[in-house]
């Protein structure tokens, strides 16, 4: 045996892949024997996305609110009926007082109120968008709007959707064709131009549940094997560290296509999102991606003593992720320092790339900057875990 | 030095050689000024209480631990700085089970030798050969973790010498065996021994260190003695002497109190009790004392290894 040793390079190299052969080998049997662990890899990325794709939508429909009517005419009901046609409110309940209405906003029952004035009629008439009857005898006159939202501004969402009632045609009010004023801009929406949320989260969510599961794993790779007390062993053996973090990666790679398969694969068909780009160009993608997230899950496997401390850094690496990395906020409206730190971030990234690929068909190498950044990323980072990586007791 | 008990004694070259080998942890000095000579194709003995730094030295040895002075080369390797090249050369088995549980016998041993660059050819060979030498070909499928403490043990000194290293650590192998299996197992070092691998064990059975070729007693960190086990039990520096009386418990208690007794432990019905070399006439001394009458058989023995090892480190009580 002694004697092959030292036979040159190539020898060297064999001898290396075999290493990480072996350690390839026993991550997937240790891996298939996991029952628990293999579920979660196929059921992390179906029940996520189903849970995300249906419950987050920024076009919020249905808000339930009050109505307070003080002037009692077919007018005034009309009036309820078409703002209710919009499908942005539902009304649910009917008060008789401002006050009773505001103390119905302050126990959540509804979150917002309309209230419709006893001169309801006059005002429409007088309204600019409806522009018959007599000329405003005043200024003041024509400003007056025709009634009043009370809304429950704490979730911004909700406020701007109501919000967006504000200016809403009232000609079909009375019978009068639909309001053919020219827009000041025209806006073509490129790539999503039903404006389906579901088109913006369902790439995004490949990233989220990538960072989550894969750093996951490979945070408790190293810490494993210490608290099983098979390091001793391993240390004693000739295994280089960078072997062993090349071996612990290789297996996830596979796991992160499969689980980056189940997710495009159910939003193409069961939320009709469009996949424009190439599949090759979706795979180096997410493949840099991938190695990227392991690489971190190494580094933390590094510095943390137990699997529970691991799972902590996971936690901590995974919220900045969702909620910074453009994934539910766009980045260009966060403030400066969490730009900064959204940019450190592999997730940042891989959700430019593959949003660019899934949904805008260009290619990962037009993205250079951020294909350049993940690529730098792994690299630096599996020296630095490799370097971390001690081979004594120490 | 007790040459006659070894046959290949006339090997000039040492396979372990250690110089004032020191190591401390913060304050505590686990293992002090060690000076240590084992020599090729030999078993030698770490024998001492738990915390007195055998694994603390076999640590060091293997290069898995940095020492804070003192020199060690091991098979030609100066460590820690040629501790690379050193782990193809040595096999180590650790105190406590260390392969995967959740693999079985032979995904294990296919793990490991391939971690030692074995060739598929090569593997499948010395795998066959191992399992049906330690006994492990019927569990071959089995997963490790629900193997016996035996069959654990067995599997592990198979990963140990899968490579045929030339100097194989143990770290307390025996503790988790029962004594059929533990004379088994020492059958299968005798046999690595003679096929010319230098063995370093440490234990805290007697027996078991009797088996050595040559011995070292360790405690707090301090070499007390080292020698074959012979050697050790005829150049003690005390006298043994057996009491066949009544009332033992008495008769030990009233004796310890003595100066010139080292300790006394009861054996069944008999005392054995460790008396100072220096005393000329122990039984005479110990006939003396009144707790003892005429009556009583008193009588020079044969030293045993624990009476060496009581002697060395003046533990009153033996640990187990």
């Amino acid at each position: 045996m002694s004697n092959r040793l030292g036979n040159g390079l190539s020898n060297d190299i064999k001898t290396s892949l075999l290493r990480v052969h072996a350690i390839v080998t026993k991550e997937l049997l240790q891996l298939s024997r996991d029952k628990m662990t293999f579920g979660m890899v196929i059921m992390i990325p179906l029940v996520q996305l189903l849970l995300f794709a249906f419950a987050i939508n920024t076009n919020v429909r249905n808000i339930p609110v009050g109505v307070v009517d003080h002037s009692q005419t077919a007018l005034s009901r009309v009036l309820q009926q078409t703002v209710s046609a919009t499908g942005i409110v539902t009304f649910t309940q009917h008060y008789h007082s401002t006050k009773e209405a505001q103390a119905a906003i302050d126990r959540s029952e509804v979150r917002g109120v309309l209230i419709i004035p006893q001169d309801v009629s006059q005002r429409l008439v007088r309204h600019p968008s409806v522009g018959f009857g007599l000329p405003p005898s005043s200024k003041q006159e024509t400003s007056r709007p025709i009634a009043q939202w009370l809304v429950d501004g704490s979730d911004t969402v909700i406020a701007n959707s109501i919000r967006s009632l504000r200016s809403m045609p009232l000609a079909e009010l009375l019978d009068k064709p639909a309001n053919r004023n020219t827009p000041t801009f025209e806006v073509t929406l490129l790539y999503n131009p039903e404006q389906r949320s579901v088109v913006n989260i369902v790439p995004g969510l490949v990233a989220v549940i990538l960072t989550m599961t894969m750093i996951m794993f490979t945070s408790a790779a190293i810490v494993r094997e210490q608290e099983r007390g098979n390091m001793e062993m391993l240390i004693t053996t000739p295994l280089a560290p960078l072997e062993l973090m090349i071996g612990k990666i290789v297996p996830y790679i596979f796991i992160g296509a499969i689980q980056v398969s189940i997710i495009l694969g159910l939003g193409h068909w069961l939320f009709n999102v469009p996949i424009n780009g190439g599949l090759a160009q979706l795979a180096l993608a997410t493949l840099l991606f991938i190695c990227a997230s392991l690489v971190l899950g190494l580094m933390i496997s590094t510095i943390a003593k137990s699997q529970l401390q691991s799972m902590q850094m996971t936690v901590f690496i995974l919220l900045p992720s969702i909620l910074l990395s453009g994934f539910m906020f766009p980045y260009e409206g966060m403030p400066l320092p969490a730009q900064y730190i959204a940019e450190a971030l592999p997730a940042t990234h891989f959700i430019r790339l593959i949003r660019g690929v899934v949904l805008r068909d260009v290619t990962v190498v037009e993205m250079s900057f951020d294909m350049l950044w993940l690529i730098g990323f792994t690299c630096i980072g599996l020296i630095i875990a490799a370097f971390r990586f001690k081979r004594t007791l120490d | 030095m007790n040459s006659e008990t070894m046959g290949t004694v006339m090997n000039n070259e040492f396979a372990i050689s250690a110089d004032k080998l020191t190591r401390n942890f913060g304050d505590l000095t686990a293992v002090s000024e060690l000076d240590l000579h084992v020599e090729k194709q030999t078993i030698y003995g770490f024998l001492g209480p738990n915390g007195s730094g055998k694994t603390t030295a076999i640590r060091l040895l293997t290069g898995l631990l940095k020492p804070t002075s003192g020199q060690i080369k091991v098979l030609g390797c100066q460590l820690p700085k040629e501790a690379n090249k050193l782990r193809l050369k040595i096999g180590y088995m650790t105190q406590k089970f260390s392969l995967y549980d959740d693999l079985t016998v032979k995904e294990n041993l296919q793990f490991i030798s391939k971690i030692y660059g074995l060739t598929a050819n090569e593997q499948k060979y010395r795998l066959n050969e191992l399992l049906s030498t330690h006994q492990l070909t019927k569990q071959s499928n089995q997963l490790a973790g629900s193997m016996s403490g035996g069959q654990k043990q067995r599997l592990a000194l198979a990963a140990a010498v899968i490579h045929k290293p030339k100097l194989l650590f143990l770290d307390e192998p025996t503790s988790a065996v029962d004594p059929q299996n533990r004379r088994e197992f020492w059958e299968q070092l005798f046999d690595l021994c003679d096929q010319g691998t230098t063995i370093l064990v440490s234990t805290h059975y007697m027996d078991e260190a009797e088996r050595c070729h040559k011995l070292a007693i360790l405690e707090n960190g301090v070499k007390r003695a080292d020698d074959s086990p012979q050697a050790l039990m005829s150049n003690m520096a005390a006298q043994v002497v057996e009491i066949a009386a009544n009332d033992l418990r008495h008769i030990k208690d009233s004796l310890v109190k003595l100066p010139q007794v080292i300790s006394a432990a009861q054996l069944g019905s008999h005392l054995r009790v460790l008396v100072k070399e220096e005393v000329d006439l122990p039984i005479a001394l110990l006939q003396q004392q009144p707790c003892l009458t005429p009556a009583d058989k008193l009588a020079i023995v044969r030293p045993s290894l624990e009476d060496v090892f009581v002697s060395c480190t003046g533990n009153k009580v033996m640990p187990t």
